[in-house]
């Protein structure tokens, strides 16, 4: 940082300083307005009056004495049973990334260690494969689901989020196992262990950061999909996504729009934890793919 | 390693994605070539004092059954590509040969649902794909310039918009940009124009989208350039300035070089994302003004009668459009890799 090329202008500093500072607050004000919206009544989040009445909550202290309510949160958690949607998100999410990384590891290992040219061409395919539209995926599965009478259910939906995860998780943890040196496996098959036990006794007792950083992002891609959930499953298995969409399209009536604003910032809470503990796993894994090319 | 050990280990994901991808695409494909059953109409004779007339009507048992018995429809060959929800094909050759003037061609077209979705699912990838990467250079030449204890928190919130469920990242921001919300209200009072609604006219319903799509992306670019920055050879930048070069002339002829494999590969990426463009549509409820392949893929799914050979036609269709969009992209890497191996 001290060396001579990093000096700059005091104008350029304040330039910079200051584009910083406008970023930070565009990428983080829409969050802190809807988590203090929250707490308000819709008179006050939508203010047909002044829009300061929702920092103070004019309308919220009228309607219920209190310029702070969580009356939004009860409803959408209690009346709207939105605990049922969090728990089936809890269910949907953590097998899809316990079987995404299995599945994941192995092909990856597979992938980095064969030298074989098709090798090269499964990771082409993967890669038109992550490209392809969700929700055309969705429409082919759809007609013979219900002919199967599969459709709606929880398994269902976790087994077609592992698949729509496989390429990406097999490019990452591809160029991570490239990483782990050839030696430490083929030292281990010269001292007589096949291919899989090298796997099981050599490899994995050192893959956990590369495993952990694709868990992140499998994590993600499930927990944030609304293509597959909302097709996929029936009304009584939806998962947070989906069943916040169907908050908006049921009824306008009063109060109904809080259910989702308050369901909105329950759901949003996960991955601000999420990011708040593994944020240098987050930023690695973005540039894992890159950096190398 | 030998083939058959590969094969043990790569088994299980690729079993998956042969399954529920590549199935997918060959089921989509079949179910194009099919459609609806057409109603069974039968014929009814009502015999009244004043003699005995034939009226058609619909046998709802019947169509019901039919449709019951055989789900896909039967078979109409590429019939559902070219009919109106589609390619048009008759429709844009008439109003080719009726054309006033190629402004009213245009718009005629842009009335047909798939040439609507289209322009929009372009013009929102090749718009938001170069302003993101702009963006992302502009916060991570910011941020990388800022004292060291302030770099952590900054990536912290950046990160924000990124990870956000677009679904519920779009709905926050629509709920600001309405009439009574925060961001709608102000944008009135600085236009001091009352009625300004952005979600009334197609233009600014557009720009509102390709803003989300920025505002959710451009973290992406940030922290993928950020990395890279930090691998920058600073030999090479003090000899820039040795040699007399400006701070601008230095980011413009030895980082942005040095980045360029960063750009190919976030543009790879965003144009894949981008192209499929979804949830912010329903989630601003913009279906009005604007509309993307996916999403009228999901209005056809999601209609009151799903209407599956419509929406698969859709999906082949786009289907196509992500494979020219990845051609020169598969034809790159081809080469490369053949460069490698010799």
């Amino acid at each position: 940082m001290a060396s001579a090329a990093m000096k700059r202008s005091p104008t350029l500093a304040i330039f910079a300083t200051g584009f910083v500072i406008l970023w930070v607050i565009i990428a983080s004000f829409p969050f802190l307005w809807t988590l203090w919206g929250s707490f308000k009544v819709q008179g006050d989040f939508f203010s047909k009056a002044d829009w300061t009445n929702a920092l103070w909550g004019t309308r919220t202290i009228v309607e219920t004495g209190d310029a702070f309510t969580t009356h939004a949160y009860s409803g959408a958690w209690i009346d709207q049973e939105f605990w049922r949607a969090s728990l089936n998100t809890f269910i949907v999410v953590f097998f899809t990334v316990i079987i995404s990384l299995t599945f994941g590891t192995l092909g990856g290992y597979a992938l980095a260690r064969s030298g074989y040219r098709y090798a090269f061409w499964l990771l082409m395919i993967a890669l038109v494969f992550r490209a392809m539209p969700h929700i055309t995926l969705v429409s082919g599965y759809l007609l013979p689901f219900f002919e199967w009478n599969v459709w709606g259910h929880l398994p269902t939906s976790i087994i077609v989020l592992v698949a729509i995860n496989q390429p990406f998780t097999l490019w990452m943890l591809h160029s991570f196992f490239l990483n782990i040196p050839k030696d430490l496996d083929e030292s281990a098959m010269v001292d007589g262990c096949t291919r899989f036990q090298a796997f099981r006794y050599v490899i994995i007792p050192v893959m956990w950061p590369g495993v952990i950083t694709t868990g992140l992002f499998s994590f993600l891609l499930a927990y944030n999909d609304f293509a597959v959930t909302a097709m996929l499953l029936s009304q009584e298995n939806q998962t947070m996504v989906p069943k916040i969409a169907s908050f908006l399209g049921s009824t306008f009536e009063e109060g109904n729009v809080m259910f989702a604003v308050a369901a909105v910032v329950s759901a949003t809470a996960p991955l601000f934890v999420l990011i708040l503990f593994f944020q240098r796993q987050i930023v690695s894994g973005l540039t894992a793919g890159a950096v190398k090319g | 390693m030998p083939h058959k050990t590969f094969f043990w280990f790569i088994f299980p994901s690729l079993a998956a994605m042969f399954l529920f991808i590549a199935m997918p695409i060959v089921s989509v494909a079949f179910q194009s070539l099919f459609i609806e059953h057409e109603q069974v109409l039968i014929e009814v004779e009502n015999c009244g004092p004043f003699g005995c007339e034939t009226e058609t009507i619909i046998d709802n048992d019947a169509t019901a059954a039919i449709r019951e018995a055989e789900p896909l429809g039967r078979f109409n060959g590429l019939g559902t590509y070219f009919d109106r929800g589609h390619l048009a094909t008759s429709e844009i050759g008439e109003a080719w040969s009726t054309r006033e003037s190629l402004g009213a061609f245009v718009s005629e077209v842009m009335n047909l649902p798939f040439y609507r979705a289209l322009a929009f699912t372009l013009t929102y990838t090749f718009v938001c794909t170069p302003l993101i990467i702009l963006l992302g250079l502009a916060i991570a030449l910011g941020v990388n310039a800022l004292p060291k204890m302030f770099k952590g928190p900054t990536i912290f919130v950046s990160l924000l918009p990124m990870i956000i469920t677009p679904l519920i990242g779009s709905l926050i921001l629509f709920w600001m940009i309405d009439a009574e919300g925060v961001i709608g209200k102000t944008l009135q009072v600085l236009f001091d124009d009352p009625d300004l609604s952005l979600k009334a006219s197609p233009a600014l319903t557009w720009i509102t989208l390709i803003v989300y799509g920025v505002w959710s992306s451009a973290p992406f670019a940030f922290v993928v350039f950020y990395a890279g920055l930090q691998t920058v050879p600073e030999d090479t930048l003090e000899a820039a300035m040795v040699d007399g070069a400006s701070r601008w002339e230095r980011v413009r002829y030895v980082v942005v070089p040095y980045l360029m494999p960063l750009v190919v590969f976030i543009t790879l990426i965003q144009l894949m994302d981008n192209f499929r463009v979804f949830e912010p549509i329903v989630g601003f409820s913009a279906s009005a003004n604007a509309t993307s392949l996916s999403y009228i893929i999901f209005a056809d799914l999601r209609g009151d009668i799903a209407r599956f050979n419509s929406a698969a036609a859709t999906s082949i269709l786009t289907i196509i459009g992500v494979a020219i969009l990845l051609t020169p992209v598969l034809i790159r890497t081809w080469r490369d890799f053949n460069r490698k191996r010799t």
